[in-house]
């Protein structure tokens, strides 16, 4: 299918050509501005340099406000591969770093550097590299890259990407068509550099190895011809072709096919049939970054149109702004009924929104055409309908049919418009310059495109939340079993108890006795057994929640309506408070922490909740009747609370609560967008905590050992302090919002450890 | 300060529709003033009402559909459509004929499809069909060429003849029609069909009186009127105003038809100079079927599409019941557009094959 | 005798054919759900809930056993006429009674008031939002699906619905300037 390589070379050198399909002859205008010299600009005041001025990723700023650059200093960068640095046009201080309008057809702000310019011009150290044939590839590649070269023929592809291919080049072919009208950057670039041109041919010669290298120069451009002739005359491997002057001969698609006859697969590159493209101007700028360590800091623009006197090409830097351009070529705004700027050319540039727009890497021309040089479009709306003529698809050099093309793009129908392959658009422009009813066609299929990119996005993004609907739907539901599958066990208990005990039970008054009863017996019975600790934190919870007036509740709603009070009061009254009663609980806290953490230690490290809750049900009917109820509240509880720190992604800060309950497991991977450095904490916190409890249990097993019954006041205190605690435990939970409260906590909590241990050893001796 | 925004490309060749209708009327005038040298003033006035008609119509039903039609009659396609029905008409065919015609070109073919650019069929030659169908004996009477005719006739008669159905002298129209030997004289294509069923070899009956050339098989004023045509509709190829597939392709199809037809059967079947000089098959093949609305957008298709007309043309003339099928052909050919159109979609840049777009359909 | 032969014989082709219906019942049998996935997969996923139904799955179950297709605000035109496609009806607009198509919308917590209640969290459908109770919450913008669940919960008002902000990569080639509407 596609033509080998000694048939594509047989046939240039016979000086023969392919053709491409379509393809229009519009008025040239290249002499409008290819008569002088490349002029140079004085330094402009300011500069604004878009920190993405290529297809690909921004990088990341490394500069700041007020800082003080040198000309060619780079001002941003990355690690990412697509992602190309921009350097200082010149030195300076830095203003600004904030969204300036783009020069993009959108208009839209985009975050540029805007630089003052000190009028010194002063560089940077350079570090040339005049010995590159001695290098590594990487290296001259790092130097390509580091000197932020990206196309500069129209789409800005990072070049240092192109020039590094995994498969063999067959032909490496340079870009000097310059086919759009008006346009006459390359044409004096190649007629004054054409030597520079050469080496940065060279170079890519070294990266690339290709079998051949084209260069391609429009027929309408002898002296270019002649310029890169003489310039390449030592170097035979070098072939100038002539293309005769069609439009968009210098589409790289289009140059493929003239040249080798050969088409770069739809959505592919041009490597994939052996082939590197470059424009002449990223040759010159090849050149300049490895024989002079320049970066890309100016191009070649041309200035024209019939609007501006002083027509030509100038050497800009790169952050000029159009204005700056247009100031000194003579250009007078007012004597226009429409101004128009154009960026690019007339078939393919796009009109700026203010003279504002900096000069870019792929800035090739700055059109300013007087009110009727373009005819057309422009002036307003002229469109008519169309006339199936067929003249669009006659003009276009990818054979698409543009008609049917934009009668699905009108009618939205981007399927169908896909299936006319609405993405093989170039873009060029032919088919609505040719249009008798001047419809704006290819302005029909950009908004199909763009309709059709933002779809997918949408469809992504769709499928994305349906996704987290569902997990979270399904959440939900699991979480809505499980509780009703507790509540079942409990209950359950809860029916054997009382067959055990009788109907007496039913009475409130009784169960109040006996849950109070059942509390000192198992703060009593705290030294005991590990289980019968934890029952006596649940029933604390119980005690706490009475107050409140939420007897269902649990411990964490209670901590919010309590932290809503704190939050919404804000009176240093509660502040003052509340720091009183966190210095209580920090004391009772430790006899809380030692119950709790004797269940924990008991309790599986990695089991979740549920087990946990479990675990302590089970052993309860074989213990007195009245300790049942307040297990099952708790089970109630705990399951509430376990629940809640799901919701709560950052329920790794909860930190006691979430320890406590031995879910910290289950929450920490929830806790994934909190501080990382919190979480280390708190694992440090909780492991120190674990090894106490530990000790703790161990005590408190010889403890049991010793005696069953406890002292009635000693255990009272504790109930209370353990009261207390929950409470305000629960609530200092949620004022720690940083990592210093937790410390503080966890010291607190330290010292209150210390201090039940004494109080556990008093016991001890009291006994 | 704002500037004016707009979309790539800035720049536009010159040529707008209304340009590209108005080339195409240049292009018919040699062939309007051979047909007026030879039938008479008739054809211009006959041209001046289906104008004028047609303008209005396209006017009125613009304001209906609450368009500007100002800018929409700057294009020149009603006064194409318009043109191309009345030189198609016999130029002495009563003022109501053309007035309908130009009416339902207009009103019904072309806007009630959505106007310029939707309309399925040909706006001229689906009105022709109409009138042919609806009015059959008006549509027929074709006056002889003046030197052949019994009764001369100037301008005058042809106003009386058109508006009041007698001329001056109070002649009725199929008086008029009177040749030299005094029948009734048809067109050409006519004849030959009336005197082959008849019974006459094609040979005998091209002895007739109307074929008066020293070419065997034609008819002066026919001819020449064919001959101009085919002057403007290469002067059109030459302007780029449309393109060579659908001309060629319809004229080599009937070229090989006849000819071969004309090898296995002179005496039944005529001679490719007798088809292709005598009737409408010039004006066809450069006018009407190139009309781009309605004919095949692809290059491939337009080549389908003109072979398929040259075929029905002389299906239609061969075993048909009308002397003449241009017209029949073109609206035929016109409902296959779309299929056509479908099946021969050019091979994309970077496209191996066509198929992969049946494919996404399945 | 023939009136016989003649019921003997319908009756034999409606067994026939009978057998040929049943057996392409069951050989071509379209799966239920996958309607209902097809329509789902048209739906925006919002989960908004603006149809009367709480989210875009029950929605579309609601539709596949016959259920308007122009209740869906956020998928707007080009969703119903994408359902009606599937569907085989007739595209109707949308039912104001469910609202209008409005601009893509974020929403936006206000960090600085936001007193920690957690209550949008759990009203948010697609867990977009991250927070504790007492710590800020804030919004996962990439994840927001803008469905407006979280404003109403808010006791303190302090999430606003912002439209997404324009880049130049998401835009339209809107070239003409953006008409200013005067809001009372």
């Amino acid at each position: 299918m596609q033509s080998a390589f000694e048939d594509v070379m047989t046939k240039l050198n016979a000086k023969e050509l392919w053709d491409f399909p379509g393809g229009i002859k519009p008025e040239q205008h290249k002499q409008l501005s290819n008569q002088t010299p490349i002029d140079k600009l004085p330094l402009p005041e300011r500069l604004y340099v878009p920190l993405k001025q290529h297809i690909g990723l921004e990088g990341h700023v490394c500069v700041e406000p007020g800082q003080h650059v040198l000309k060619g200093q780079p001002l941003t960068k990355s690690m990412n591969p697509f992602a190309v640095p921009v350097h200082a046009p010149t030195s300076g201080t830095i203003i600004n770093i904030a969204p300036h309008v783009a020069a993009h057809p959108s208009g839209l702000p985009e975050l540029s550097i805007e630089i003052a310019s000190d009028q010194q011009d002063q560089w940077i150290p350079l570090q040339p590299m005049p010995d590159y044939q001695q290098r590594g590839k990487m290296a001259i590649l790092g130097a390509i890259c580091d000197a932020g070269i990206s196309g500069m023929g129209g789409a800005g592809f990072p070049t240092h990407i192109k020039s590094s291919p995994k498969k063999t080049v067959e032909f490496l072919i340079i870009n000097g068509i310059e086919c759009e009208p008006y346009i006459s950057a390359d044409d004096r670039l190649m007629r004054e550099h054409a030597w520079q041109i050469r080496q940065g041919i060279d170079v890519l010669c070294h990266l690339l190895e290709p079998q051949a290298v084209l260069i391609g120069i429009e027929d309408n451009k002898p002296e270019a011809i002649e310029a890169m002739n003489v310039a390449c005359r030592e170097n035979p491997r070098y072939q100038i072709c002539s293309i005769p002057t069609k439009y968009p001969a210098g589409g790289e698609k289009q140059l493929i096919q003239v040249l080798t006859n050969r088409e770069v697969p739809s959505s592919g590159l041009p490597i994939d049939v052996g082939i590197i493209m470059h424009n002449v101007g990223t040759c010159f700028a090849i050149a300049d970054a490895i024989f002079s360590g320049k970066p890309l800091i100016e191009r070649v623009v041309t200035v024209t149109g019939q609007a501006v006197h002083k027509r030509g090409n100038y050497w800009a830097l790169i952050g000029t702004p159009v204005a700056h351009l247009l100031a000194h070529s003579d250009y007078k705004a007012i004597k226009q009924k429409h101004p128009v700027t154009i960026m690019g050319g007339p078939m393919m540039g796009f009109t700026l929104r203010n003279n504002d727009v900096p000069v870019v890497k792929t800035t090739n021309c700055i059109l300013v055409p007087a009110d009727r040089e373009l005819g057309g479009s422009i002036t307003g709306d002229k469109e008519q309908p169309c006339i199936r003529c067929g003249a669009c698809a006659d003009a276009c050099p990818a054979s698409l049919l543009p008609q049917q093309l934009l009668w699905h793009a009108k009618a939205k129908e981007l399927d169908k418009a896909q299936d006319y392959h609405l993405f093989d658009c170039i873009e060029c422009g032919a088919c609505a310059y040719v249009c008798p009813s001047e419809i704006p066609l290819v302005h029909y299929y950009r908004i199909a495109k763009a309709d059709v990119r933002i779809e997918q996005q949408e469809k992504q993004k769709s499928d994305k939340a349906r996704e987290r609907f569902e997990r979270r739907a399904k959440r939900l539901l699991d979480e809505q079993q499980a509780r009703e599958e507790k509540h079942r066990l409990a209950a359950e208990a809860r029916k054997q108890a009382m067959a055990q005990q009788g109907n007496d039970a039913k009475d409130k008054i009784a169960a109040a006795l006996a849950r109070a009863k059942a509390k000192k017996a198992q703060l009593a019975d705290n030294t005991e057994q590990n289980t019968t600790a934890n029952q006596a934190k649940s029933a604390a919870v119980t005690q706490a929640n009475t107050p409140e007036q939420q007897p269902s509740d649990t411990p964490s709603t209670l901590q919010g309506s309590a932290d809503d009070r704190l939050a919404t009061g804000a009176s240093a009254n509660d502040r003052v408070q509340a720091a009183i009663a966190r210095a209580k609980a920090k004391k009772a806290s430790a006899a809380l922490a030692n119950d709790k953490l004797n269940a924990e230690a008991t309790l599986p490290a990695s089991g979740t909740n549920a087990p946990s809750s479990q675990n302590i049900e089970t052993p309860l009917p074989t213990e007195s009747a009245s300790a049942r109820k307040p297990s099952a509240v708790q089970a109630a509880s705990a399951e509430k609370s376990k629940e809640k720190p799901k919701n709560r992604v950052d329920a790794s800060k909860n930190t006691n609560r979430v320890e406590n309950e031995g879910i910290a497991d289950e929450a920490l991977p929830k806790a994934s967008v909190s501080n990382p450095l919190d979480e280390k904490q708190q694992k440090i916190a909780s492991a120190v905590a674990k090894a106490k409890a530990k000790r703790l249990n161990n005590a408190s097993k010889a403890e049991s050992s010793q005696t069953k019954a406890a002292k009635p006041d000693t255990d009272e205190n504790k109930a209370e302090s353990v009261r207390a605690a929950e409470q305000i435990d629960s609530s200092e939970d949620d004022t720690q919002s940083d990592a210093l409260n937790a410390k503080k906590q966890q010291i607190a909590a330290a010292v209150a450890k210390a201090k039940a241990k004494k109080a556990a050893q008093a016991a001890e001796k009291g006994e | 300060m704002n500037l004016l925004l707009a979309s790539s490309p800035h720049q536009h060749n010159k040529r707008t529709t209304g340009q590209i209708m108005r080339l195409v009327l240049y292009a018919l005038i040699p062939g309007i003033a051979m047909q007026t040298w030879f039938f008479g003033i008739g054809t211009l006035i006959q041209i001046a009402l289906a104008v004028s008609t047609a303008l209005v119509t396209e006017a009125c039903i613009l304001e209906l559909r609450k368009r500007d039609f100002e800018r929409s009659l700057q294009d020149y396609s009603a006064v194409l459509t318009a043109v191309l029905l009345a030189i198609s008409l016999p130029p002495f065919a009563p003022w109501w004929l053309v007035v309908i015609g130009s009416f339902f070109a207009i009103a019904v073919v072309k806007q009630l499809y959505g106007g310029l650019g939707f309309n399925v069929f040909n706006p001229a030659m689906a009105a022709y069909v109409l009138l042919l169908v609806s009015f059959p004996l008006q549509m027929t009477q074709w006056l002889p060429a003046q030197s052949l005719a019994q009764y001369s006739h100037n301008w005058l008669d042809a106003f009386y003849t058109i508006f009041t159905g007698y001329s001056q002298d109070g002649f009725s129209l199929s008086q008029l029609r009177l040749g030299i030997d005094g029948t009734t004289m048809a067109t050409p294509l006519d004849t030959v069909k009336t005197s082959l069923a008849q019974s006459l070899t094609y040979h005998e009956s091209l002895q007739l009186p109307i074929f008066d050339s020293t070419v065997s098989g034609l008819n002066v004023a026919w001819s020449w009127i064919a001959f101009a045509y085919l002057l403007g509709g290469l002067l059109l190829i030459r302007q780029k105003v449309i393109n060579w597939h659908i001309p060629l392709s319809m004229l080599v199809s009937l070229f090989a038809i006849t000819l071969f037809m004309a090898l296995v059967d002179g005496d039944r079947f005529g001679s490719v100079l007798f088809h292709f000089f005598n009737g409408s098959i010039i004006i066809g093949a450069f006018f009407i079927a190139t009309d781009p609305v309605s004919a095949s957008t692809t290059n491939k298709g337009r080549l389908v599409f003109g072979a398929a007309i040259g075929l029905w043309v002389y299906i239609i003339r061969t075993w048909g019941g009308y002397p003449d099928a241009v017209a029949f052909a073109v609206v035929i050919m016109n409902m296959a557009v779309p299929l056509i159109d479908y099946y021969t979609q050019p091979r994309v840049y970077g496209h191996r094959e066509r198929s992969n777009k049946k494919e996404a359909k399945e | 005798m023939s009136i016989s032969i003649a019921l003997l014989a319908m009756a034999a082709l409606a067994l026939i054919f009978g057998a040929i219906l049943g057996y392409a019942a069951i050989r071509f049998k379209v799966e239920s759900d996958l309607l209902v996935e097809q329509i789902d997969a048209i739906l925006p996923q919002t989960q908004c809930g603006q149809c009367g139904y709480p989210g875009c799955k029950p929605y579309a179950q609601a539709i596949a056993e016959g259920d308007a297709i122009n209740k869906c605000p956020p998928g707007g035109d080009a969703t119903i006429k994408k359902l009606a496609d599937l569907m085989g009806v007739e595209a109707t607009s949308l039912d104001s009674a469910h609202g209008q198509e409005d601009v893509k919308k974020v929403a936006v917590i206000r960090e600085d008031e936001c007193i920690g209640c957690t209550k949008c969290i759990q009203a948010c459908p697609v867990d977009a939002i991250v927070g504790a109770a007492k710590q800020m919450h804030t919004v996962i913008a990439d994840e927001c699906t803008g469905c407006d669940l979280c404003v109403e919960p808010c006791p303190v008002d302090c999430i606003d619905m912002l439209p997404r902000p324009n880049s130049s990569a998401a835009w339209r080639w809107q070239l003409t300037p953006i008409d200013i509407k005067q809001v009372s």
